[in-house]
């Protein structure tokens, strides 16, 4: 029986997944959270982008389900961590060449010293281990052989495709109890209230990228090998955990704080005021990259000297960034804090805050009653809006080595090992293509996303469109 | 209206501008460089790190003798072109006279037996009229006093450089400064990092570094200074001699014969008295002026630019006293044209300028662009440039080639090794399972691969601790480990997996568990994580080591805290590197040596190796000639290490260096530092290459221009017929 | 005014004892005064006493927080955390654990650090600020939708990539500037065109959308639509008025980040071998020389404490509405 084990990030993001049910649940029953959320649902760009952000948090949710293998005779990573999702992709992560391969090659980058069986050597491109390793005559078959691949993913994906569809007009002609014809009509005009067409066409493109990939990546390395001949689709599937958790965690993290001391300092004002202002005015005042790099270091410290209490690689790294998130919400928990404050402020003046303050109600109470519902608003935005920017700076700061650890598998990493590899001629310009395509459809889509939140949150706005 | 558009184009114009500024002075566009220096016979190469010390006597690493071994010149040199590397005399009139005394101070003959010899002492005798690189402080005034030596606070002001002292003097190079400098050596001031050796040789050495200390205190308490100046000459050492204005003696203890070597280092060259004097001025210190910073010497060249942010400069020393181009080689340097410069004066070149390169990608494309002379190849660039022919012999890649590169190569006298900690409970100690172990290990790690990946092939997997081309290497057959390769078929392998497997089983780990406690084995690598390449490396180790079922936890740290855990001994597995200080065995062996252990103390024995015999024939191997019993004991040693397997024997890195067809004179010398003074630089053919590999590619950007304001089109057709309807 | 400005200058002191006290506690629990000797006296052949010389050199060997050994006042002076921390108020920055002196190596490089930033503050506030009121103008148009989507794709792109990118292309493939390096002097703008331009590239995206939100919140105000009703052309309404109001919280903005230019930018210095601040800061962070890194803490937090004085002063200016208290 394999044994399930638990991360601190894991704890910390499936605590972050029933807070947000919790939150949907709170928000369905109340209107004025609602009617936002429901203007969410209607754009176009807003649904299209939480479709393939989805994407990417189901990929990282089935990555932090960690357990242990049972450790078996055969079985060689038996003290060793995996995920659901490494299960999952078993081939990906199990077929590993020695150096590196081109996306879709047969035959290694480099070329090596191989003996003939007449005992002379010939320097020649080897054939890779796995990539391609079904194919007789490479010359003559890759061709269409990828292309016949190709068709065949894309063909099982569109099938996928029209089944899911067809599944869900057909529910929803029966809840609408019309036919089929009509309710394809409806979606084809965009006369329902959300933008089904959108959702299904950007599902189209999903299934048909997501089965062409699967098929692909079954037989060839879809976007070539490392340095060590390990799959970089499955190093850049395997980023898409680390670059969500540092954008939900990091928030996650200073949240109490940031929430708790914004409010009370604009709440109490007076000393607490003071002194809370000085706290983030000083924090704010220290460069944050220089902080991080500190705190990072620190770290490194207190971990060699607790060897014993980081059994595996995996618990070193997730510690880390855990720890990255930690000191990355210190820096950044001052703006949220700041603007909670001045909401606060007004908050405070309005009437039925001075009424409840009148009848005596205590502070706490008023606090978590009246103030704290009426500002969630902003709490979620700077959630959504920060997200982007935090897997952009993950990137940025691995690349200075005081990021995420180097055995991680992180965007940043892969972007600050292929500082090396564009000096290689020919050029070695998979690794970075891959984690900067990765980077760039999440973080476009959380960008597309988050304005679509932030415009229908922001009163001021709203009025502008 | 206008405003609105204009403010992009605008900005193109500047960048349009710019590049035609750059562009119109006929060099190419991305030369870095200035225009002035191009027809001239300037050298450029590049650093990566910025010099800690410049001062000879603090100096220990490579990159700071990238700049001082041209500039201070010991009594001994490397022959530049003989194989094996040969001293000859460089300010020296030749070799040093050794003779050898016993207890009682009498004259031994020179092949005394080791145990009477009690001291031996090298006379130098040293060329007359070499003279100083003109520099301040030995500015004079008329009457003969030292002009900048009492500098007062008006004349502070002025100075922020020292440049700013304008009058320059210089003087004759005596033996007195050779002795002054060994002095230094012994003052705990400059901590000197070979201080510790050579207070075990030199006469009088510790004693003379205790009664500094005792004098730099009095001075201290009386004058409250800090730094007071102490004046060496006050103080004498007792194994030092100055035997007249040209010739001095050193006196060690017992017969030392590695000696020479160290005489031929930077750290035993001369230093001017008047060097401490006058950089011992407050006023300069403050200033950053300070010897460590602003060096003197009789060398060829002379530090004229010191700003490591940005570049080094060195330029020609106009007192160099003028030695000539070696006439003698070996066979084949006559045929490379090595011997082309004979009996010439040199140095051949004006300036050398060091640029400041932090990162491979540039540097590597500057190299192709011609604007650095030289370049040491970066693993990832070697596709491109090296290719190994049928026999796997190396050459160059037709690209390279056809520009005119060419490729030096030479296995390098250091080590990358990969250790055991002998104190640890698992893979350490003397048991016969730690052992076996070690040798599974061994095995299974394929270095042939590690090369292959990390060092694309430049390097030769090592067979025990003593590099190739040292005294007591032997290449071929009969230098194989037999415990991890076996011949078959007349060809040498590495022993295959199974029989690693068969050894985990005889060391009580089957498939990699512990027979034990049932759980699979666990070790623990120590790496230090800096560069881009960690994570590759870091994944292969653990795939060596899952190949015998061991699961490899990597713990990653940075250097300080490598080194601490090194330092206490409690690391478990790690790689660590050494590189040679002098071309003798003794400089690897003593890496085991059992009373090195860095554990115990600031030894260099980090694998905390101990084993009695071996530490027994290190000593009788120790202070030996080499000889044919030296070379017995040290087979005798190799093997005992082999069979123990302390370190997993790792690779001898070979260093590949390209350099362009306008630079001449390269032949790999791993020893000596002070080869700048060698090379020949072509500056016309150089600017001419230069100018026809840099041609500037412009339509991208033209494109680009013409795209963006396409791209304006729709807002104007917009505007026009808003515009419209609005008049409507 | 002048009073204002001075209580503000004290209110800041409180601050940077704040972040004095914050970084050394960080530094000196991280690394300890022995670490720091090891790292810089090399790797070889390192002796106790050797350690303990380099402490005293560099007044390591002191006592953390209090000396005991001494009497009265010099109990608490006498000590690493007076001696390094407190002298960073006078600007005594003394020398780096290598040895140099830092004051020295900030006035050197903070220059090539300015001479990339402000251009780039500058050209790039100028185009976003155009592309802005462009996008502004046509808004609720296929151009304002298009122009937002691409500034949206282009902030989504790492900046990574643009640096590494651009470099590639223009100094490797076209030849059209140095891939890396510096010059002083004149000399320096050919060094400088590439960083320069990439620098704007990366901020377009971010920047235009900003500024394109202040003007449409400007537009939407009353001034606005009685200046429209009036029927003045909407070019002018969008210069003459709201322009001219958004100018406030734009200079303002600028005006806070303007100390901090000095400060340079990390990954550009680095990645094209300027010797600016930002590529100070990154070696010094990897040589783990703390001196420097302490010192280059304190100065930023210096300027951005100037930053946020020089915001509260300029308000006043641009806006006579604003009272200072």
């Amino acid at each position: 029986m394999p044994e399930l084990v638990i991360l601190s990030t894991d704890a910390l993001i499936f605590l972050l997944v029933i807070l947000a049910s919790g939150f949907t649940r709170y928000a369905s029953k109340r209107e004025h959270l609602r009617a936002p959320w429901r203007e969410v649902a209607r754009s176009k760009v807003g649904m299209g982008a939480l479709l393939v952000l989805s994407c990417f948090v189901t990929i990282g949710l089935l990555d932090s389900i960690h357990y242990r293998p049972e450790a078996n005779g055969n079985v060689k990573e038996s003290a060793e961590v995996l995920s659901l999702f490494d299960k999952l992709v078993t081939p990906l992560r199990m077929y590993q060449e020695k150096t590196y391969s081109a996306p879709l090659a047969a035959y290694q980058y480099t070329k090596e010293n191989t003996e003939l069986a007449d005992g002379t050597t010939r320097r020649d491109y080897p054939r890779l281990e796995y990539g391609g390793s079904h194919l007789q005559n490479v010359e003559q078959e890759w061709g269409s052989d990828i292309v016949s691949k190709s068709l065949l993913g894309m063909s099982k994906g569109l099938l996928f495709w029209l089944l899911i569809t067809l599944l869900f007009l057909f529910w929803r002609s029966q809840r609408n109890s019309t036919t089929i014809g009509s309710v394809l009509n409806d979606i084809w005009t965009f006369q329902t209230e959300i933008p089904w067409r959108t959702l299904l066409f950007t599902a189209s493109v999903i299934c048909l990228l997501g089965f062409w990939a699967a098929e692909l990546s079954t037989y060839y390395h879809l976007l070539g090998t490392d340095k060590v001949g390990e799959d970089v689709f499955y190093q850049a599937l395997k980023s898409i955990r680390t670059g969500l958790l540092i954008g939900t965690l990091t928030t996650l993290v200073m949240l109490p704080a940031a929430i708790l001391l914004g409010i009370m300092a604009g709440y109490f004002r007076g000393w607490v005021d003071d002194l809370i202002q000085y706290a983030y005015t000083t924090l704010n005042s220290i460069p944050g990259v220089l902080l991080i790099a500190a705190a990072i270091l620190m770290m490194q410290i207190y971990m060699s000297n607790h060897e014993e209490q980081f059994a595996s690689l995996t618990q070193r790294a997730d510690l880390r960034l855990l720890f990255l998130c930690m000191i990355l919400g210190v820096t950044s928990w001052t703006g949220l804090c700041r603007m909670l404050r001045g909401e606060t402020f007004k908050m405070r003046e309005m009437e039925y805050v001075q009424a409840a303050q009148a009848f005596g109600v205590g502070n706490f109470t008023i606090i978590g009653r009246h103030i704290l519902p009426n500002v969630l608003h902003i709490v979620l935005i700077t959630l959504v809006l920060d997200f982007s920017g935090l897997v952009l700076a993950e990137a940025v700061l691995s690349y200075v080595n005081i990021g995420v650890d180097p055995t991680m598998n992180s965007w940043g990493n892969m972007i600050n090992s292929a500082r090396l590899e564009m000096a290689r001629e020919p050029i070695v310009w998979w690794s970075l293509a891959a984690a900067l395509i990765f980077m760039f459809t999440l973080v476009l889509s959380a960008n597309l996303f988050s304005d679509v939140v932030r415009d229908a949150f922001d009163p001021r706005l709203r009025s502008s469109r | 209206m206008l405003g609105l558009f204009t403010k992009p184009l605008y900005l193109s114009t500047i960048a349009s501008v710019c590049l035609l500024f750059a562009g119109c002075n006929g060099s190419p566009w991305n030369s870095p460089y200035p225009v002035a220096d191009a027809q001239r016979p300037v050298l450029y190469s590049s650093f990566s790190e910025r010099p800690n010390h410049l001062d000879p006597a603090r100096s220990y690493s490579s990159n700071e003798y990238a700049f001082i071994a041209q500039i201070y010149e010991p009594p001994l040199q490397y022959h530049f072109l003989k194989r094996p590397y040969t001293l000859v005399p460089l300010t020296a009139e030749a070799m040093p006279e050794v003779s050898y005394i016993d207890k009682r101070g009498q004259q031994l003959p020179a092949n005394a037996p080791v145990e009477k010899i009690a001291f031996s002492e090298y006379l130098v005798r040293i060329q007359p009229g070499i003279k100083y690189q003109p520099h301040p402080m030995f500015a004079r005034l008329e009457d003969g006093t030292l002009r900048y030596h009492n500098l007062t606070g008006k004349q502070l002001d002025r100075v922020h450089t020292l440049t700013d002292l304008s009058e320059t003097g210089s003087r004759e190079l005596t033996a007195a400064d050779y002795i002054y400098q060994i002095k230094r050596l012994a003052f705990p001031r400059f901590h000197c990092p070979i201080a510790g050796v050579m207070g075990e040789y030199i006469v009088g050495f510790k004693a003379y570094s205790d009664q500094l200390k005792q004098v730099e205190q009095q001075l201290q308490n009386e004058l409250g200074e800090e730094r007071p100046y102490v004046d060496l000459r006050d103080y004498e050492m007792e194994g030092l001699e100055l035997v007249d204005n040209y010739s001095y003696k050193i006196r060690l203890e017992g017969k030392y014969p590695q000696f020479l070597y160290w005489m031929a280092m930077p750290f035993f060259a001369p230093m001017p008295w008047e060097a401490d004097h006058f950089y011992a001025q407050p006023g300069l210190r403050v200033r950053n002026i300070k010897l460590d910073w602003f060096p003197v010497g009789t060398g060829p060249f002379m530090l004229s630019e010191n700003n490591p942010n940005l570049r080094m400069v060195l330029e020609r020393n106009p007192n160099f006293h003028g030695e000539r181009y070696p006439y003698e080689g070996e066979s084949e340097d006559y045929a490379a044209g090595l011997l082309d410069d004979a009996d010439k004066v040199m140095p051949f070149i004006e300036k050398a300028i060091y640029s400041l390169e932090k990162e491979t990608i540039p540097y590597w494309n500057k190299f192709l662009q011609g604007y650095y002379d030289t370049s040491g190849i970066s693993s990832d660039s070697f596709d491109q440039a090296v290719l190994f022919d049928a026999q796997g012999e190396v050459g160059l890649a037709d690209a390279m080639k056809e520009k005119g590169i060419h490729l030096t190569t030479a296995v390098q006298t250091s080590i990358g090794y990969f250790g055991f900690n002998m104190r640890d409970p698992v893979v350490g100690g003397d048991s016969e399972s730690a052992r076996l172990l070690r040798r599974a290990i061994s095995i299974a790690v394929d270095y042939e691969e590690f090369i292959s990946i990390f060092a694309n092939g430049r390097g030769v997997v090592a067979q025990g601790p003593i590099p190739l081309g040292i005294f007591g290497a032997k290449s071929g057959k009969e230098g194989i480990n037999r415990y991890i390769y076996e011949e078959v078929n007349g060809k040498i392998k590495r022993r295959s997996l199974n029989e690693a497997k068969q050894l985990m089983v005889q060391a009580g780990y089957p498939e990699g568990r512990d027979l034990n406690t049932g759980k699979s084995l666990v070790l623990y690598y120590d790496a230090v994580a800096t560069g881009p390449d960690d994570k590759a490396r870091m994944n292969w180790w653990r795939k060596q080591f899952t190949k015998l079922g061991i699961q490899l936890v990597v713990r990653n740290t940075d250097y300080n805290r490598f080194q601490e855990k090194m330092r206490k001994g409690t690391a478990q597995l790690f790689s660590w590197g050494w590189n040679a200080d002098y071309p003798d065995p003794e400089n690897f062996l003593f890496l085991l040596y059992g009373p090195n252990a860095k554990a115990d103390g600031e030894g260099e024995n980090a694998a905390n190796y101990t084993n009695p015999e071996f530490d027994e024939l290190f000593m009788r191997m120790k202070n030996m000639d080499n000889s044919p019993e030296r070379l017995r004991i040290i087979n005798r040693m190799v093997e005992i290490l082999r069979s123990d397997a302390p370190w997993l024997w790792g690779y001898y890195p070979k260093a590949f260096s390209l350099h362009h067809h306008w630079y001449h004179n390269v032949k790999p010398n791993l020893m000596a530092n002070n080869t700048l003074k060698y090379k020949r630089i072509e500056p016309e053919a150089r600017t001419m290459q230069q100018s026809q590999w840099n041609r500037p590619v412009l339509w991208p950007v033209i494109t680009l221009v013409v795209l963006f304001l396409l791209s304006l089109i729709p807002a104007w057709i917009l505007f026009r017929r808003r515009e419209r309807s609005r008049l409507q | 005014m002048m009073a204002y400005i001075i209580r503000r200058i004290f209110y800041a002191i409180p601050i940077l004892i704040g972040v004095n006290i914050i970084t050394f506690m960080l530094f000196f629990v991280v690394n300890s005064p022995e670490d720091m000797a090891r790292m810089n006296l090399g790797m070889k052949r390192i002796t106790p006493e050797a350690i303990q010389q380099w402490k005293e050199e560099r007044g390591y060997d002191k006592p953390t927080l209090y000396n005991e050994t001494k009497e009265g006042i010099e109990r608490v002076t006498d000590t690493i955390f007076f001696q390094k921390s407190l002298k960073l108020f006078q600007f005594d920055f003394g020398s780096s654990d290598s040895g140099r002196d830092i004051g020295y190596d900030i006035s050197q490089r903070m220059w090539p650090s300015l001479a990339i930033a402000l251009p780039v503050l500058i050209v790039g506030l100028a185009l976003n600020i155009t592309f802005a009121l462009l996008i502004a103008f046509f808004r609720a148009t296929y151009i304002d939708f298009w122009g937002v989507v691409t500034c949206v794709i282009m902030m989504s792109i790492s900046s990574l990539f643009y640096i590494i990118g651009g470099q590639y292309l223009v100094g490797k493939l076209l030849h059209l500037v140095p891939i890396s390096g510096y010059d002083t002097g004149l000399a320096s703008l050919k060094f400088l065109i590439l960083p320069v331009i990439i620098g704007i590239i990366g901020g377009i995206g971010a920047g235009t959308r900003w500024y394109r939100t202040l003007f449409l919140e400007e537009i939407n105000r009353d001034y606005v639509r009685t200046a429209r009703a009036k029927g003045l052309s909407e070019q002018w309404v969008l210069f003459g008025h709201v322009f001219k109001n958004a100018l406030i919280p734009i200079l303002t903005g600028v005006v806070a980040v303007l100390p901090l230019l000095f400060m340079g930018s990390l990954i550009t210095e680095s990645f094209f071998g300027i010797p600016g601040l930002g590529s100070y800061t990154i070696d010094a962070i990897s040589n783990q020389d703390f001196a420097i890194v302490r010192s280059m803490v304190f100065l930023g937090s210096v300027l951005y404490i100037i930053g946020l004085i020089m915001t509260d002063i300029s308000y006043t200016i641009v806006d006579p509405r604003v009272r200072l208290q």
